[in-house]
């Protein structure tokens, strides 16, 4: 019973310094003295990593998901003879949530595992304690600019994301099943509302790009450098910033539409 | 020691953020066809608003003229007052202009018609609407139809 009641103060003393230990880590990070002409370039080198080259498979699943959107939506509406508010259907579901939140677990699963492989290694290797040897702060050259490339390119994921959704149902609910195209789209403007919609999704998606970036780079910052503490890491990057984004969207969800 | 390619890919990628951001707000919200020339309010007194909402459209002769900003409960009157936002571009209903609650479609959503009748003189800025004809509620006429079948026999 006393070992029980030990053991659990001390895996909420563990959590509690992890918490702690990452917080510091992301502090450091993002308010050291920036040198923004130089960290300013290894940004863009790390947006190119993270962001561009996870286009292909945002593009693919956004198009997919909008396709299923419409097929799925157009089954449901056509049984009440309103398959007219397809549109608005699929981009409603798209704009709120399908978007951020798929765009993030994506993002997780392609970019977050490779951060927290590549930190991982280089602490491994102890690239990292070199980079202290000679004077420059790895959290500054190497976790900041990936922090910052995450932060920006999930945003534009999602957008992205959302876009080619919209038009992927309307592929399927315009060109195939022979929704009228002028009440697709007019159904679909009525119903958006750019502010409510549109930008509470993005911010939504910052959210989940903080949260999701922050949970790799210390996942790879903090791992024990053997290789199987590098495969534990990886994993617990795509399960913690699944979780935390799946709870998030929830509370996020009820603060933003519980009232409409 | 900055590859060219990198470089033109992370631009291209940040334009097309930015291109989607606009296709967003320009086909998928229509944020453009809202507010050009400002927009003026009215007032419409109806007896029931049951199922309509704010952001619902009022349309005439079924073009899109405005939207309902604001619904509001009228104790002395026990009736609602439907505060409606109009566009600039439409300024012209006459004072005896008429207001009804229609559906779109059997199950669509509520919106607001406006017939404009003959008086000369146009509604300004925070006029009132007392001609206006209340939301069908769909209990209330299977109510008189079953009256009325009742009665018939």
């Amino acid at each position: 019973m006393i070992d029980w009641i030990a053991g659990v103060g001390r895996s909420t003393l563990s959590q509690v310094s992890d918490l702690g230990r990452a917080s510091l880590m992301l502090m450091q990070a993002i308010f050291g003295r920036s040198n923004v002409g130089v960290y300013g370039r290894l940004t863009v080198d790390q947006i190119y990593a993270v962001g561009v080259l996870s286009l292909s498979i945002i593009i693919v699943s956004g198009l997919f998901i909008g396709m299923v959107l419409g097929l799925q939506g157009y089954t449901i509406l056509t049984d009440y003879g309103s398959e007219q508010a397809l549109g608005q259907m699929v981009a409603l579901s798209l704009t709120r949530e399908l978007g951020p939140v798929v765009t993030a677990l994506l993002f997780a699963g392609r970019a977050g595992s490779a951060l927290t492989a590549e930190i991982g290694l280089m602490k491994a290797t102890e690239q990292l304690a070199s980079l202290e040897m000679i004077g420059v702060d790895p959290l500054r050259r190497v976790v900041a600019p990936r922090f910052w490339a995450g932060v920006i390119s999930l945003p534009i994921l999602s957008l992205i994301f959302v876009s080619v959704g919209c038009l992927g149902g309307a592929l399927v609910g315009v060109s195939w099943l022979g929704v009228d195209s002028g009440s697709f789209w007019a159904n679909m403007q009525a119903s958006v509302d750019f502010f409510d919609d549109v930008f509470n999704g993005m911010i939504k998606s910052v959210v989940f790009a903080i949260v999701v970036t922050w949970i790799a780079v210390y996942q790879g910052y903090d791992l024990v450098p053997t290789s199987e503490g590098i495969a534990r890491a990886t994993t617990k990057t795509v399960v913690y910033a699944s979780l935390a984004v799946l709870g998030l969207d929830f509370f996020l969800t009820a603060v933003m539409f519980g009232e409409i | 020691m900055y590859s060219r390619r990198l470089e033109l890919s992370v631009g291209a990628f940040v334009l097309l953020g930015a291109l989607c951001l606009a296709f967003l707000a320009l086909e998928v919200s229509g944020l453009a066809s809202t507010g050009d020339n400002g927009t003026y309010r009215l007032s419409a007194r109806f007896d029931n608003v049951a199922g309509l909402t704010t952001r619902a459209k009022v349309s005439a002769a079924g073009v899109t003229v405005g939207r309902v900003v604001g619904i509001r409960y009228d104790k002395a009157t026990a009736a609602a007052i439907v505060d409606m936002e109009i566009s600039q571009d439409f300024a012209e209903f006459s004072e005896d202009t008429s207001a009804s609650i229609l559906t779109a479609g059997l199950l669509g959503e509520k919106y607001i018609g406006l017939s404009t009748g003959g008086d000369p003189n146009n509604l300004a800025d925070g006029d009132m609407i007392y001609d206006t004809q209340s939301a069908i509620v769909l209990e209330e006429l299977i109510g008189k139809f079953l009256l009325n079948m009742s009665s018939e026999k």
